[in-house]
Order: structure tokens, then C-alpha cells, then sequence
């Protein structure tokens, strides 16, 4: 009898093994922002640091760029880190948010197998290396997440003047890493950024076959949620993570990040600089 | 295969080496679900033996509704949690979303129709004679009722076990409304997915690891205190 007579005693004061209730959330700043920037592992190193200095806590949710945005534009955030330019501007323009300002940038290349049936390999045009992507037929696997590396896949492919489509069209729905494996599987091509290909590199065969080229600059900006999107936003909280994100400092530790791991940056700091300077 | 040895060989560095990171992990984890659990077990053996012994218009339906329950998807739960916890949402002004009270609460939608749908099944496998013979001997309605509970204890573990396991092994709606967030609430399950992504697959498969590891411990100590007493 003893131990049902415990479980029910268990049962009866569960809600005092509720965990402790949220710190004062106005010192709370939500940061939503991309998955790259979570899975390089930049933001673990930023987040603490920025943590300690202003005493504020971060909550970083970590989405896909177009649900950071919306989110942001929502209320439901703070302060957002994105990689989509040309999304980021429509949602300034709609005053959703504020005060754009570049961060950081790194770069997408086009990977695929290495047989490259469709022959792009040195290709310097990343436009060209679609339209005979396209004319091929090679399969190629897409985000299809609305995220940042999709969007600019989408704005490639236009650019492009091609309607990609199935069957030679894949899309996963998923994160990068998880369409990178897709990709390996089904010995398709695909574009990714270069952070996360360095992280994979060493479990899929598929080498780096168009880079370096101006479209496939991968740009970083910091924007600070309009306060009428929502009744509880911490404006001066975002506003403060913004600016510390350009300061010297942090940009130093960007310049450096992931050189002992990959041997190379992962980014590049470039604040102060405008869209027009790339 | 050599991929999932490392992975199990990096679990017990990980667990011996008490990387604070991965201890921290799991007792949150421990705690969510055990939390989420328990409160399920408050609200679910009493609207169990209600919906075992009383008799209403429209109990099929709630009933029906229970066994749906007790396939909530998560992702769902997790969908209207977040809904509801949006600071532009019902219960926004609380401000819970992102932290663990909310992982609880969502967990709790999702264990709570699995504890009353088993008591039920538990309380209503007793046989109608001992009920009314029970009564007959002048038992009063409360007592009936306490025993009848107490009768059903062995299946109630049952209900403990699976809504444990339905919690513990769940990432839709841990995600959603938990966000992930290192240090404050990031569990076995949504770091596995976070590790996964990173391409950490030895880690990913050590949490996956310590989480079969914690389930198993977990039913085997329920499954004594159930298995006992019938040996």
C-alpha cells in the first residue's frame, strides 16, 4: 500500500515541483534569428558575453529568417539577426521594423557531386551554373523553409529567368544540415551557406563546385522591432543588443570566430557598411 | 554502425566526465516531464473516476474526447501553447513562453488525456458487483470511491508510465514553446535535434543515449513497485 499512498501524495503536491517562475522579464530581451547563426555556434559564444555585460538575459529563438521576421513583426521579439536583404527592406518599409544596419557577412556556394553530371565546376557565374542546372535536369534539393538560404536560392533562380519545378526540383522543408545530407543521399546538388558546409564537410561527397561570385554574398543585418507591433516589446533591450552587436569589440571576436576549428573565419565583420558598398 | 558506438562510448564520457552542460540537460529534462507528469496525474485520476462512476448525458462524447486526447500530436499542443502564451496572446500578460513553466504546461495538455483515459479504463475493469457490494456492506459513496481508486492502483502505474513516456520523448512541442535556449530550456530532446543540425551526430547520439537510458530507469522502477506484489 505504501508506495500508492507516496504516488498519490506525489500526485497531490506536483504543483510544488513546478521549475522556479521566469526571471523579471523586462530585463528579457528576444532575439529571433536563423538557424546558421545558432549552428555555427557564434551565437553561443556572443549571447553570454553580451549576457554579462549588460546584465539583460537573452532568449534566442532560433527560426528560419522568414519566421524571425514575422515573429518580430508580431510583437513576439525584440531584436532580430537576419540574412535576407531583400525581405528585411520590404519589412522596414512596412515600418514593421527599425534602424537596419549591417553586421556581417559570409558566403554561399554551390556544392554537388562529384561526377558534376551537369558540369558547372568553375563556372563564375552562379546564374550560369543554374541555367545548366536547369537544362540538365540534375536534381537539386531546395530549402522550400522560407528561410534565408531559401529566399536567396528563390531570387537566384529568378534572376535566372527558371521556374525550377519537380522532378528534378527537390524541396526538403528542413534545416541546412539536414538538406545537405538529403542532398548527399540523392547525389543532388544544392546551394549552402559556408559556415554550415564547413561543418558537414568531413560527412558528405559533395565538393564545392561554384563560389566567389557578388550573388552569392550571404549579409548579416541587425534590426530593432518597432515597439507598435506589439504591446510588450522591450525596445530599449533590443536597441541595446543592436548596438553592442556593431561595437569593436564584438566585431573583433567575429573577425576571428571558428579559425580554431575550421582553420578559416566563418565571417566577416563589415559594420558601418552600407548594402550599395558590396 | 561505428557512428552509433562512438556515440554511445561519447555518452558515458559525457554522463563520467560531468560535463555540466549535458548534466544540466538532462535534470531538466527530468524535471519538465516528472512536473508535467505529476500534475497530470492530479487532474487525471479524478476526472478518470468521475468518468468511470458517474453517469451524465453526454459522457460518451467526453469520453470520446479523452481517447482522442490520448493522441494529441505535440506539435499541436505546441502550436496553441504558443498561441496562447504570444505576448499579443490570451494568457501573454503572464509573459511564460520560452521559459520551463510553459514547457509544463504543454506537456501537461498532452499527459493529462492519457492518465484520465487510463484510469478510467482502470477504475472501469473493477467488476459492478464489488461496487455494490461495497455499498452493501455501508460503505459511504467517498469510501466506495477511495477504494475502488486504491483497487486500481497497479493500472494507474500504467497511466504514470505511458504519461511519462509520452512527455519525456516528446520535441514538437518543447521546441515551440520552450525555445531551445541554453541554459534555461534546453532538454534531451530539442538538443538532439540542435545537434543533429550542427552535423554533432556522436553527440546527438549520446543525448539520444542518456534519454533511453532515463526512460528505462524510470519504467523499470515502476514496473518493480507495480510487479511486486503479484509475484
Amino acid at each position: 500500500m505504501r508506495p500508492f499512498s507516496l504516488f498519490l501524495l506525489l500526485a497531490m503536491s506536483a504543483p510544488a515541483a513546478l521549475p522556479a517562475p521566469a526571471t523579471a522579464q523586462s530585463s528579457t530581451v528576444i532575439l529571433s534569428t536563423t538557424t546558421s547563426t545558432q549552428d555555427s555556434g557564434l551565437l553561443e559564444v556572443l549571447v553570454p558575453m553580451f549576457e554579462k555585460q549588460s546584465g539583460l538575459s537573452v532568449k534566442t529563438i532560433s527560426v528560419g529568417t522568414g519566421q524571425a521576421l514575422a515573429l518580430a513583426a508580431r510583437g513576439e521579439a525584440d531584436v532580430t539577426l537576419a540574412h535576407a536583404p531583400a525581405l528585411e527592406k520590404k519589412f522596414v518599409e512596412d515600418g514593421k521594423m527599425l534602424n537596419r544596419r549591417l553586421v556581417m557577412y559570409n558566403d554561399f556556394v554551390i556544392i554537388g557531386p562529384e561526377d558534376d553530371p551537369a558540369r558547372i565546376k568553375g563556372t563564375a557565374k552562379a546564374l550560369d551554373a543554374l541555367k545548366k542546372l536547369a537544362a540538365t535536369g540534375a536534381r537539386f534539393v531546395s530549402r522550400g523553409d522560407k528561410s534565408g538560404t531559401h529566399a536567396l536560392e528563390l531570387a537566384l533562380w529568378k534572376q535566372a529567368g527558371i521556374e525550377p519545378a519537380a522532378p528534378w526540383y527537390i524541396e526538403s522543408g528542413q534545416g541546412m544540415g539536414a538538406t545537405l545530407g538529403i542532398a548527399n543521399d540523392r547525389r543532388a546538388y544544392t546551394i549552402t551557406d559556408r559556415a554550415t558546409f564547413l561543418a558537414f564537410q568531413k560527412r558528405i561527397a559533395l565538393p564545392i563546385l561554384v563560389e566567389k561570385d557578388r550573388p552569392l554574398l550571404n549579409i548579416y543585418s541587425v534590426m530593432e522591432v518597432n515597439p507598435a507591433n506589439g504591446p510588450r516589446v522591450n525596445a530599449a533591450g533590443g536597441k541595446a543588443f543592436a548596438d553592442w552587436m556593431l561595437t569593436p569589440e564584438v566585431q573583433g571576436v567575429i573577425r576571428t570566430f571558428g579559425v580554431d576549428k575550421y582553420g578559416q573565419a566563418l565571417f566577416v565583420p563589415i559594420a558601418g557598411k552600407k548594402d550599395e558598398d558590396f | 554502425m561505428g557512428l552509433i558506438l562512438d556515440g554511445v562510448l561519447q555518452a558515458f564520457r559525457l554522463l563520467l566526465a560531468g560535463d555540466p552542460e549535458v548534466w544540466r540537460i538532462t535534470l531538466l529534462s527530468l524535471r519538465i516531464s516528472a512536473s508535467a507528469t505529476l500534475l497530470a496525474l492530479a487532474v487525471g485520476i479524478p476526472a478518470g473516476t468521475l468518468l468511470a462512476l458517474a453517469r451524465f448525458p453526454g459522457r460518451a462524447l467526453v469520453i470520446s474526447l479523452v481517447n482522442t486526447g490520448m493522441g494529441l500530436p505535440p506539435v499541436v499542443v505546441g502550436l496553441f501553447v504558443t498561441i496562447v502564451l504570444w505576448r499579443n496572446g490570451l494568457l501573454g500578460a503572464l509573459e511564460l513562453l520560452y521559459t520551463p513553466t510553459a514547457m509544463v504546461l504543454a506537456q501537461l495538455v498532452i499527459a493529462a488525456p492519457i492518465v484520465t483515459g487510463l484510469t478510467l479504463a482502470a477504475v472501469q475493469q473493477i467488476p459492478d458487483r464489488f461496487r455494490l457490494q461495497l455499498l452493501a456492506l455501508g460503505a459511504s459513496r467517498v469510501q466506495m470511491t477511495w477504494v475502488l481508486i486504491k483497487e486500481a492502483r497497479l493500472p494507474m502505474l500504467a497511466a504514470l508510465m505511458a504519461g511519462f513516456g509520452g512527455v519525456i520523448s516528446e520535441v514538437g512541442a518543447s521546441m515551440m514553446v520552450g525555445g531551445n535556449i541554453k541554459g534555461s530550456t534546453r532538454v534531451l530532446t530539442t538538443a538532439t535535434v540542435l545537434e543533429t543540425g550542427k552535423g554533432n551526430f556522436d553527440v546527438a547520439i549520446a543525448l539520444s543515449v542518456i534519454l533511453l537510458a532515463i526512460t528505462f530507469l524510470v519504467n523499470w522502477a515502476l514496473t518493480w513497485i507495480q510487479q511486486r506484489r503479484r509475484v
